[in-house]
């Protein structure tokens, strides 16, 4: 398409196939990077902690039910449990993230108020603030509001999310024409019906596409709920994992902590395979500048 | 709509993940802890305990509810949790109160120096003379500045050199611990040896951080003097000097602690002659390492220094409303000796009573397979009584690790030693921002 | 005259809508933030890590402490080195595959397939990732025998012993978690270009170089930009995968100790929060000039008066 050159059809296949060949090795050895790290990962799940311990080997052990048996027994760790945390956390997170962040960039976007500009300049600018800079003072304050060991603060915080805001702010830019909003107006439809009969179906890519950002993030977050979760019940799969490996030196064993790893990735991977045709079709429309 | 019934669904899920599921009968005691060590002793050995509920809490036989709050070291996270409930202690509801939480030794006068911590002879009324049995080191790791006893350990670890016996007989002609104690039992001695292990075609040590402890521990001042000021020990400057010179001569194998070639040097075929183990460190982690085929070909000796390496301590904590349960845990789990001897013998970790040990020392049945039938107890037993803890200080933590990590690039070759104190300064007064440098 | 009401009706709207974000980021991001800042101006952390020294109002002596001592900057130098030696090769990769996909007279096959292996780095978890690096390039591991067994290496070579070779493999790690993420975002800016363009270049005699730097390239740039932005932001934010690749410790000679590593270090052992609030304080102007430029940049296209632009 682009590089097409009409008046030049004639190119010598030759250096065709030799370039087509340098692209497929590339391409090749990055999948096959890729595919070993995943590999190796399900691979040390399958080995026993000192062979884990002494370093690297090539074909799966044998230790694959032990390992398997070992999480899921682990009296202390519960594995289940923790993967049901992180699965509620993480989905409410990104619904939470999604929703209101396309409304509030709907808002912006569409609504002529006297702060508009204010407004978006304002999350433009928070947007590149580093969380470790207020999250050690937000901590102190849920200890004061006796907050701590709940699920709230994981998830409430998602609600405001610069970067979320700012995709969901770009893809209505290209994608939301005016006449369709006033045409609901004018079927008598109110605001927020709108938003969500209408808007939302229009905007699905973009909202499939952070949704599953806003999972991943929230799945593999491991500094928050470390310093707010206590309880053993309430673990996510992040302070399991670090749990186990900090175990005692006689419980210290690496082949259930590579076996949840390989188990904690699991649901991320179903989930974005699925949802990988919308992802891509989300992400080109969003950066789309017309 | 599927999105939102399944949103629905899993907030009743969640529902049932906060209702309580256990009814405090009685009172809740609440103990702190990085893993779960201490919990598997107590559920062990303490002679109350009755069962584990499904969510990981215990109950006593009185009905007291255990409720263990385990956060895990990585990144400081323990203490961090540790001591903003502490500080959180007079708001906190009853059964949220921390009770009893525990220390390593390399940060205990943190807290012992503090008021967060209680007396155990005094508020707790525990008798002096119920603790004559324990290591006076472990007792004076605890000991605050002001002479109050702030905790107490049921382990005693003392370290020793674990070594290869093949290697040994191959090297020394010599495989008998008493024989290869007389050829490393001091730091010249220790050091002729690598040179013949060098030239046998063999390492010495593993890692750069092997020898660390036996240096460290033997220190004649604290870390940090009493203007804040941080005092270089001529002992670190010894280690250095070793290590640098092991380095360069190659006779060490340039591991760190617990990387896989430090872990695979212990396998059945490893070239590294010894390591500075612990009680701990042999029967779980060097067993485990060497396998089924160095099973056996290991045995223990002294070394050039004694030293101790890690170790629990519990301490009860400022605000407890538990104190009489608390001084009961302490005394049978710290104190009592069938306990104490029991734990041994089930799980070889060395423990804090000194006649139990003993009485096991002199058994002349009891011995460890893995060491070829070496009773390692005996050996323990002669160190523990040398070992002196007077020195430490509460920066220990901070001061040991920096200049492990500092020196390690000195040691490797990547950096020059006035690079290597300027990078372990720095990292120093990161963590402790009063800490100055002498010059 | 109708128009008019209508603007004014619905404008209040647009306060409800955004009140949820702005009411959720003042009091848990907000709040806590302001009084990072508060407290960069006084001396306050705990000695030995917990006794409370200050509250003492020193104003700006934070300040003046960071910029004399230097160490800061070299945070930042090392940071900023990290992250030129991962996005420089994933942005040149990235524009390579974006053009070879929408090639349709190099015709790859299989591009579905390889944008789903290019995400999955994205999904692991820091410390998974780290640990498998550790393992695959340890002293003992795979890439080192392999090297040794054909020749490069003469002996055991710890990769983590030298400074070029640790920031070498955080930067692989950064670059393999979002080179996918870099490549679709460019294939999507080469598929809105338009295609006349091209093809009047063409007929006028450019060859495919020339369309490539004249013509493709420039007219990149804005999607280019929100790249480079969005990868700066990841960037200076870089803590994850550094910290546990080197267990804390900033790697050999303290070269791979990235900003936020530093803020972590002032934050979890003493709670320094004066120190702290003061680098907390410069980052923040730094991403917020950093911001201003981002701004700055999508001027044009944000901020549409939609409604003013349907009445055109």
């Amino acid at each position: 398409m682009i590089l097409d050159n009409p008046a030049k059809k004639s190119r010598p296949p030759l250096s065709l196939y030799l370039q087509k060949g340098l692209i497929y090795l590339v391409l090749g050895l990055l999948t096959m990077i890729i595919i070993f790290i995943f590999y190796i990962l399900i691979v040390n799940a399958t080995r026993s902690h000192f062979e884990i311990q002494k370093g690297f080997a090539f074909l799966p052990g044998n230790q694959f039910t032990v390992n398997m048996d070992k999480m899921l027994t682990n009296s202390n760790f519960k594995v289940i449990r923790a993967l049901l945390n992180s699965l509620f956390i993480a989905f409410l997170s990104a619904t939470l993230a999604t929703y209101f962040n396309a409304l509030a960039a709907y808002g912006i976007h569409l609504y002529q108020f006297k702060f508009r500009k204010a407004a978006f300049t304002f999350i433009l600018l928070i947007m590149m603030i580093p969380v470790q800079v207020s999250s050690l003072g937000l901590v102190r304050l849920l200890y004061e509001f006796k907050l701590i060991d709940s699920f709230m603060p994981l998830i409430v915080p998602s609600v405001a999310a610069p970067a979320v805001f700012f995709f969901m702010k770009q893809y209505l830019d290209s994608v939301l024409p005016y006449e369709v909003i006033e045409s609901a107006r004018m079927d008598g439809s109110k605001e927020l019906n709108t938003f969500h009969k209408i808007v939302i179906p229009m905007i699905a890519p973009a909202v499939a596409v952070q949704f599953i950002f806003s999972f991943v993030a929230s799945w593999n977050n491991y500094f928050m709920p470390s310093l707010i979760i206590q309880s053993q019940n309430k673990r996510t799969v992040p302070l399991v994992i670090a749990g186990l490996k900090a175990s005692s030196p006689d419980m210290f064993d690496l082949g259930p902590v590579y076996m949840l790893l390989a188990v904690a990735i699991i649901p991320l991977l179903v989930i974005y395979l699925i949802f990988s045709r919308k992802i891509i079709k989300g992400i080109t429309m969003g950066s789309v500048k017309g | 709509m599927k999105k939102i019934f399944t949103v629905l669904f899993l907030m009743a899920a969640a529902f049932t993940l906060f209702a309580c599921n256990n009814d405090n009968g009685g009172e809740v005691l609440v103990i702190r802890a990085w893993n779960d060590e201490f919990q598997n002793r107590f559920r062990d050995y303490y002679p109350d305990y009755v069962s584990t509920n499904s969510d990981g809490t215990d109950v006593l036989e009185d009905g007291t509810t255990v409720k263990w709050v385990i956060v895990a070291n990585d990144d400081n996270g323990y203490q961090n949790a540790l001591d903003l409930a502490l500080q959180n202690q007079e708001t906190a509801d009853a059964d949220d109160k921390v009770d009893m939480f525990l220390i390593e030794a390399d940060y205990a006068l943190k807290y012992v120096n503090s008021d967060y911590t209680l007396d155990i002879i005094e508020d707790l009324d525990i008798d002096e003379a119920d603790l004559d049995e324990q290591y006076q080191y472990t007792k004076d790791i605890v000991t605050s500045s002001e002479g109050k006893l702030k905790g107490t350990s049921w382990q005693a670890t003392p370290g020793l050199f674990a070594y290869r016996r093949s290697i040994a007989e191959a090297v020394l002609g010599t495989d008998d611990p008493d024989e290869v104690q007389a050829e490393i039992n001091t730091w010249a001695k220790f050091d002729a040896v690598a040179a013949d292990m060098k030239e046998a075609g063999y390492y010495m040590l593993s890692g750069y951080d092997d020898a660390y402890r036996t240096f460290s521990n033997n220190m004649a001042n604290p870390w940090v003097n009493s203007s804040d000021e941080i005092v270089i020990d001529p002992v670190i400057e010894d280690w250095i000097e070793q290590t640098k010179t092991y380095s360069d001569n190659d006779y060490n194998h340039g591991a760190s602690l617990w990387d896989s070639t430090w872990s695979a040097d212990q396998g059945a075929d490893g070239e590294v002659f010894g390591f500075f183990y612990s009680t701990w460190g042999i029967n779980f982690t060097l067993q485990g390492n060497a396998g089924d085929e160095g099973f056996g070909d290991w045995a223990v000796a002294q070394g050039p220094a004694s030293y101790y390496w890690g170790g629990t301590w519990i301490t009860a904590a400022k605000g407890t409303d538990n104190k009489d349960l608390v001084k009961d845990i302490m005394l049978k789990l710290t104190a009592d000796k069938d306990i104490m001897k029991q734990i041994t013998i089930d799980t070889q970790d060395y423990t804090n009573h000194k006649s139990a040990m003993q009485e096991l020392a002199d058994d002349p049945d009891f011995g460890s397979d893995f060491l070829g039938g070496q009773n390692h107890i005996a050996l323990f037993i002669e160190s523990a009584e040398a070992i002196s803890m007077e020195n430490i200080s509460p920066y220990d933590q901070a001061l040991n690790e920096g200049i492990q990590t500092a020196f390690r690039d000195y040691f490797s070759g990547e950096v020059s030693e006035d690079d290597a104190w300027d990078n372990f300064y720095e990292i120093v007064q990161a963590k402790h921002p009063e800490l100055k440098r002498k010059d | 005259m109708k128009k008019k009401t209508n603007k004014l009706n619905y404008s209040r709207y647009g306060i409800y809508f955004i009140a949820p974000f702005f009411i959720v980021y003042i009091i848990f991001s907000l709040i806590p933030l302001l009084s990072t800042f508060y407290y960069s101006f006084f001396e306050y952390y705990m000695r030995q890590g917990i006794m409370q020294v200050g509250p003492n109002f020193i104003f700006l002596d934070n300040y003046i402490n960071i910029f004399s001592d230097g160490i800061l900057f070299k945070y930042a130098g090392n940071t900023l080195i990290m992250w030129l030696m991962g996005f420089i090769p994933q942005i040149i990769l990235s524009l390579l595959l974006a053009l070879w996909f929408t090639s349709t007279r190099l015709k790859i096959k299989g591009t579905g397939f390889f944008k789903t292996i290019m995400y999955m780095p994205n999904l692991v978890m820091a410390s998974a990732f780290s640990m498998l690096f550790l393992q695959i390039f340890a002293a003992n591991g795979p890439v080192v025998n392999m090297l040794m067994e054909s020749g490069l290496l003469e002996e055991e070579f710890n990769f983590f012993e030298k400074v070029i070779t640790t920031r070498s493999l955080i930067a692989l790690m950064n670059f393999l978690m979002w080179f996918g993420n870099t490549t679709i975002l460019l294939m999507a800016g080469i598929m809105g270009i338009d295609q006349t363009v091209i093809e009047s270049a063409s007929v006028d005699g450019a060859n495919s170089r020339q369309i490539f730097l004249r013509i493709i390239l420039p007219l990149l740039k804005p999607i280019m930009l929100y790249v480079l932005i969005t990868s700066l932001i990841g960037g200076i934010q870089m803590f994850d995968i550094p910290q546990i690749l080197t267990e804390g410790n900033g790697g050999p000679n303290l070269a791979t100790k990235t900003m936020i590593m530093y803020l972590h270090d002032l934050i979890t052992t003493s709670k320094n929060y004066g120190l702290a609030g003061a680098v907390s304080v410069l980052l923040f102007i730094v991403t917020a000039a950093l911001s201003f430029v981002v701004f700055r940049a999508f001027k044009n296209n944000d901020m549409v008066d939609i409604e003013a632009t349907a009445r055109k």
